[in-house]
């Protein structure tokens, strides 16, 4: 997809300056295409089955915010997501191309219509800032060093970082100047997702209610779909109009979805599965029971 | 489980002794066949890159003064004293018999043609393949080669063809220097400690060392310093989570560089002399 047609997808999204938009508003909005599609996706690594059957549509414009305990699979599907791994079995689909069966020419082009935030901002400790958020503009396309500079600057000022942060090495900042660095980085092409994994992990609540703001505030400059992983409830609320609640396969019995809740994250407290409205609450549940018969055992 | 999650993962335990020494052997074996299909395979996409595009100035600049100029004192030092520990260890044989002049031939053939080619590549492998598997470990445990990736770079084009470049361009010549201070520490061991003659000394060094000895240790090193680059990058690359994991890396990538270096040297070497044969029959060379 060209820059073109980027844009005239900008025009049916809807104006996001409302950020608490509802499932049904963002598919109303969208061309009724998932910009992204899972089919039966399954991720094993050596014997340990990671994923199993996922199905997932993920129309465009929607923010999804994927939660799940640790060790469930989450970074993993979003690493499926754009080709970082690939799936044992299935297929995924990006805007109706299928990224699982892409070259690598075609893998490294799709690649460039994502921004992708780690979890620890993954900065090149050997480039200074400036460098870490040029990076994708230098590798994507030729440019004169003064637009270089113009975008860097503009990206860092959107995420709220003074100029004089632009000389300093990753290592000379606090984790939320890093994670801002990120998703400097990640916005500097104009993505068309915006993939953020573990966006407020190891913040304090005040930095992680800035990055959530961010994030809304992403949504609200720029027409991204956005795909949010987390465990920390109060970002997949704020942030998400969507939420998906994977389970540890190793814990699933027979024939059991791994997906075990999918709606609107006001449901989640409501939610008909105990393990869902568990997860959301913080309880232990039966999990203190094992460790029990673990310490005996 | 259910039935599609078991077609996915097979994990049945053996239960006798034997069956579980089988299962181990046989892990083993498949492991080591499958890390030399998979290091030709890391091997093969450094190679295509380096004949397809090359990597930015840059990046090929750092890596030429990581592993040039900060090995050369090193190299120098360790090359300057291994000509002195090679006068010592000679000395007392080569007196006994009455040849003590003859000592240089030995030490500079040695140097040139062995240890100055293995102990620059061996220096490398230390100050440099360990540094690059601990460095690439790090930035695959960090994420930050998945970031590469993701963002549209390729991490072998980026990573490994510069420090490829380096290696097998900068080794000849750490090589040449640790041959020359190894000569430069036997000639002031043997003639000012030892007392040897002078004259007598350099008659028989430039004896000992032919055009073709110098050209067989440059030659050697050049297949050293791939060596060293494609272990320490692979290593680096398949590093295991956490500071144990990058620690392993590192240390592995020295050992098997290391002990690939010999085990290339002993092919080099049987390759160079029936090269040399076959040119010179009568042991004469072009110098």
């Amino acid at each position: 997809m060209n820059a073109e047609s980027r844009q005239s997808d900008a025009g049916v999204i809807p104006d996001q300056e409302d950020s608490s938009l509802k499932v049904g508003e963002t598919d109303q909005a969208s061309d009724g295409q998932p910009l992204i599609e899972a089919r039966h996706v399954s991720v094993v690594f050596d014997d340990q089955v990671v994923l199993q059957d996922i199905e997932l549509q993920i129309t465009r414009g929607q923010t999804l915010a994927i939660i799940g305990e640790s060790g469930c699979g989450k970074t993993v599907f979003m690493k499926t997501l754009v080709g970082l791994v690939r799936p044992t079995r299935g297929e995924i689909f990006f805007d109706g191309e299928g990224i699982h069966q892409m070259g690598y020419a075609e893998l490294t082009r799709t690649r460039r219509r994502f921004g992708f935030v780690f979890q620890n901002a993954a900065l090149f400790d050997s480039m200074s800032v400036y460098e870490n958020v040029a990076f994708p503009l230098r590798q994507s396309e030729v440019v004169t060093e003064t637009a270089v500079e113009e975008s860097v600057m503009q990206h860092l000022a959107e995420v709220g970082l003074p100029k004089n942060v632009a000389y300093k090495r990753p290592a000379e900042l606090s984790g939320g100047m890093r994670k801002r660095v990120g998703l400097a980085r990640a916005l500097i092409l104009k993505p068309e997702v915006v993939v953020y994994d573990e966006p407020t992990t190891g913040l304090d609540p005040i930095m992680s209610d800035v990055i959530n703001e961010l994030i809304l505030d992403t949504r609200r400059r720029y027409p991204v779909t956005s795909v949010v992983v987390t465990h920390d409830m109060h970002t997949a609320r704020k942030v998400a109009d969507r939420v998906l609640m994977f389970y540890p396969r190793s814990r699933l019995g027979d024939n059991e979805s791994q997906v075990v809740f999918d709606g609107p994250p006001s449901s989640l407290e409501h939610a008909e599965d105990r393990r869902v409205r568990q997860f959301v609450r913080g309880e232990a549940g039966e999990r203190l029971m094992e460790l029990a018969h673990g310490l005996s055992g | 489980m259910s039935d599609s999650a078991n077609s996915l993962s097979s994990s049945s335990k053996p239960d006798s002794p034997f069956a579980r020494w089988v299962n181990q052997w046989g892990s083993a074996v498949v492991d080591g066949i499958t890390t030399i299909g998979d290091m030709t395979l890391f091997s093969w996409a450094m190679l295509k890159w380096l004949f397809t595009r090359l990597p930015c100035r840059g990046t090929v600049l750092v890596n030429f003064y990581q592993v040039g100029a900060l090995s050369l004192p090193v190299v120098a030092l360790t090359g300057t004293f291994i000509g002195m520990v090679l006068a010592v260890q000679s000395y007392a044989q080569f007196h006994a018999i009455g040849l003590d002049s003859r000592l240089g031939a030995v030490i500079n053939s040695t140097l040139v043609k062995e240890l100055g080619p293995v102990l620059a590549a061996t220096m490398l492998a230390g100050r440099v393949g360990g540094a690059m598997a601990a460095v690439l470990g790090t930035m695959r445990v960090t994420e930050q080669i998945d970031a590469l990736t993701a963002m549209g770079a390729d991490p072998i084009h980026y990573l490994v063809v510069p420090r490829f470049l380096a290696c097998i361009l900068l080794i000849p010549s750490l090589t040449i220097m640790a041959d020359f201070m190894g000569i430069v520490g036997g000639y002031f061991y043997s003639v000012i400690i030892l007392g040897i003659d002078h004259a007598a000394y350099l008659n028989h060094s430039r004896d000992g060392v032919t055009g073709f000895d110098l050209f067989s240790g440059i030659f050697k090193s050049v297949f050293f310093g791939s060596t060293i680059a494609i272990v320490s990058c692979y290593r680096g690359f398949h590093c295991e989570p956490g500071a144990e994991g990058v620690g392993k890396a590192a240390t592995t990538a020295f050992v098997y560089s290391f002990v690939l270096i010999l085990a290339v040297d002993l092919f080099l070497t049987i390759v160079m002399n029936s090269i040399y044969y076959t040119i010179y029959p009568n042991g004469s060379s072009f110098l």
